[in-house]
């Protein structure tokens, strides 16, 4: 089975402040991590691979620092790694990242199965994965919190649902974007990770995939942020005291109030 | 923690399993030693990460480090369990004899299967009746046609019952004495070889010992390791080499307990103020920091010099696993004390720690022997001066 996990460098969240001044993310000196959910992409596509065979490619947007990412992905098992990077890239949203990864699996030839992190930690809006699918034509399904067998050109997956599970049964070639509870990554091997020191990756530019330049970095961009900021604090919490049951009774009559329940 | 200008890839292997004590050791090690059970899953995770290869030869599977590679990888076990670090070092125990004394035969046998971690390994040496006094052991190895047949019973093996290999000093020539021993390589699943009863132990619960038993059980002829007559050599060869572990582990216990001793003193608070800023309790820690780093680069600078090719290191190899042993029921005292109530609970970390870190000083050679070590190597350098 041919596989490809997309990858994405991100600032370690545990680490950024928020200027108190400007709200803007401060970024300096924050140390950079491959994105938590990709790991479990890069875990089921290494599960896959024990279950079925064949090969597993790393693929990654990014400056050429967001090598480091695919270096741990090799480290991690997968067979070959992809960094597309080209400054033409710069300020893409999602819908020309996802063009522009879509141009990448494509170069790379047949595949039958993306694998994606449900989404980013610093973008955080989960929409690359679907919209790569869109760009491919490949079945999609996003929220995957387990995963089957692959067999006779299907694949069937759990998906979790506003309201509960869902059981899918996919054609292949698919896009899947997976949760944390799907496995527990494992950590890389020595032996690996001499061989991720060593690897050699392959770097593609805007000219190498073809790439039409108005969709791709600013110009392909529809989104525009028009504002960052943080969310007024309010001091509006009220603190319910008494017995348990008078807890529970006031706090009742005040959602009733309000007609929340 | 001073810098030992490691090379990159010594950086790497003590990184990686600094981030699987941290992140798969640690919050397991309470019930692993409440339970006293052997860490299965922890063993696969080692194997995984490739850290039982790291000090066998990159031509029988292993990453082609020496003893200094293998020290840094126990420390950062034992910072979070040494049962843990115990299971994993005692299976380099096991290997280490096939390194140095196995035939080309042997190794390409036995070694990858160590070195991938799917098999783990065992030395049998101590007997109910042969402790420090290792020349008295009584199990026979009696040569009948193209076998060896073991009787006997081997004492406190770690990993006893776990492993799948062992070496074991047994008897052959009751008439030489130490001369008269050998050192086979015994597979589990051999006839006539047993397990006896687990032993209930103080610390490093989470390591298995263990007697083994043979009764009539009979060992190819190529199982033999090096020659007949070399078992003492052999053994004392393996220990001089694994002792800077043992150092290690001492090391990796003793830095746990302070890094546990200074969050604490940090965070705790008496009188209004955190109790770290009360001298008595600055002079402790810093007593124990000083020996933890003095400890750490004395091991390391023995494992280095054996690693670089020194022909004689008996003399340091025992100084190294003396003085770390000694630091490590030392700090860890003091941490138990600097946690006060809570030391002593086994709600907090320090209590096994300092149980732990008793047996340091008693297994692989009491610290007892390992002066004896020392000072039998004193006379005899200045024996040679004069």
């Amino acid at each position: 089975m041919e596989m490809v996990v997309c990858v994405k460098q991100v600032p370690d969240a545990s680490e950024v402040r928020v200027d108190p001044a400007t709200n803007n993310l401060m970024r300096e000196g924050v140390p950079s991590i491959m994105n938590p959910f990709d790991r479990h992409a890069i875990e089921a596509a290494l599960r896959l691979r024990e279950a079925v065979g064949g090969r597993i490619t790393a693929l990654s947007m990014g400056p050429p620092q967001a090598e480091e990412v695919l270096r741990e992905a090799i480290a991690l098992g997968v067979d070959e790694a992809v960094l597309v990077c080209d400054r033409a890239f710069a300020g893409s949203d999602t819908l020309a990242t996802s063009y522009t990864l879509a141009l990448a699996i494509r170069k790379l030839g047949a595949v039958d199965l993306v694998l994606c992190g449900q989404q980013s930690i610093d973008g955080e809006t989960a929409q690359v994965g679907p919209e790569l699918a869109e760009h491919l034509g490949f079945a999609q399904c996003s929220y995957v919190r387990a995963l089957g067998k692959p067999a006779e050109g299907a694949l069937e997956v759990e998906r979790a649902a506003e309201d509960g599970y869902e059981r899918v049964r996919l054609l292949l070639p698919a896009v899947l974007t997976v949760m944390k509870e799907l496995n527990e990554p494992r950590l890389p091997s020595l032996k690996g990770m001499l061989r991720a020191k060593k690897a050699e990756l392959r770097i593609w530019t805007a000219a190498d995939l073809g790439a039409d330049p108005s969709r791709i970095g600013q110009a392909g961009s529809p989104t525009r942020v028009a504002g960052v900021f943080a969310p007024q604090r309010g001091k509006k919490a009220q603190l319910l005291t008494g017995s348990v049951v008078e807890q529970v009774q006031a706090l009742v009559e005040r959602l009733q109030a309000e007609r929340v329940i | 923690m001073l810098n030992y200008f490691l090379t990159e890839e010594q950086e790497m292997i003590r990184d990686l399993a600094r981030r699987l004590a941290e992140e798969k050791v640690a919050p397991v090690a309470r019930e692993l030693d409440e339970k006293e059970e052997f860490p299965h899953e922890i063993m696969r995770l080692c194997a995984e990460a490739d850290l039982f290869g790291v000090w066998i030869p990159e031509e029988y599977g292993g990453l082609g480090g020496g003893v200094l590679e293998q020290v840094l990888v126990v420390e950062e076990l034992s910072r979070a369990c040494a049962g843990v670090a115990t299971t994993y070092a005692a299976s380099a125990l096991g290997g280490y004899p096939i390194l140095l004394f196995g035939s080309e035969e042997q190794k390409k046998r036995y070694l990858p299967d160590l070195a991938a971690g799917r098999r783990l390994a065992a030395f049998a040496l101590t007997e109910a009746g042969a402790g420090s006094d290792a020349g008295s052991i009584r199990t026979r190895a009696v040569r009948e046609g193209d076998y060896y047949v073991l009787n006997g019973t081997k004492q406190w093996i770690t990993n006893g019952g776990e492993a799948d290999l062992y070496v074991v000093i047994a008897v052959t020539d009751p008439e030489k004495g130490s001369r008269g021993v050998s050192a086979f390589i015994v597979e589990k699943g051999t006839p006539g070889f047993s397990f006896g009863a687990k032993e209930k132990k103080m610390g490093i619960r989470a390591s298995t010992t263990r007697e083994l038993i043979f009764a009539d059980c009979r060992v190819p002829r190529e199982n033999l390791l090096g020659k007949e007559g070399m078992g003492f050599l052999v053994a004392m060869r393996t220990l001089d080499r694994t002792r800077p572990g043992v150092g290690a582990q001492a090391v990796g216990i003793a830095q746990g307990a302070l890094d546990a001793a200074v969050r604490y003193a940090r965070e705790r608070r008496q009188f209004d103020q955190p109790i770290i800023s009360f001298q008595a309790i600055q002079h402790k820690l810093a007593d124990m920091a000083i020996q933890v780093e003095a400890a750490r680069a004395l091991v390391y600078a023995v494992a280095r010099a054996i690693d670089a090719g020194a022909k004689e290191f008996s003399k340091e190899s025992a100084m190294a696993k003396v003085f770390a042993s000694d630091v490590a029921m030392r700090v860890t005292v003091e941490a138990v004390q600097i946690l006060g109530g809570n030391g002593y609970s086994r709600e907090y970390p320090v209590e096994k720690m300092m149980r732990d870190a008793k047996v340091t000083q008693i297994y692989e050679g009491t610290n007892e022997i390992q002066r004896n070590i020392i000072a039998q190597a004193l006379a005899k350098e200045y024996a040679k001066t004069e």
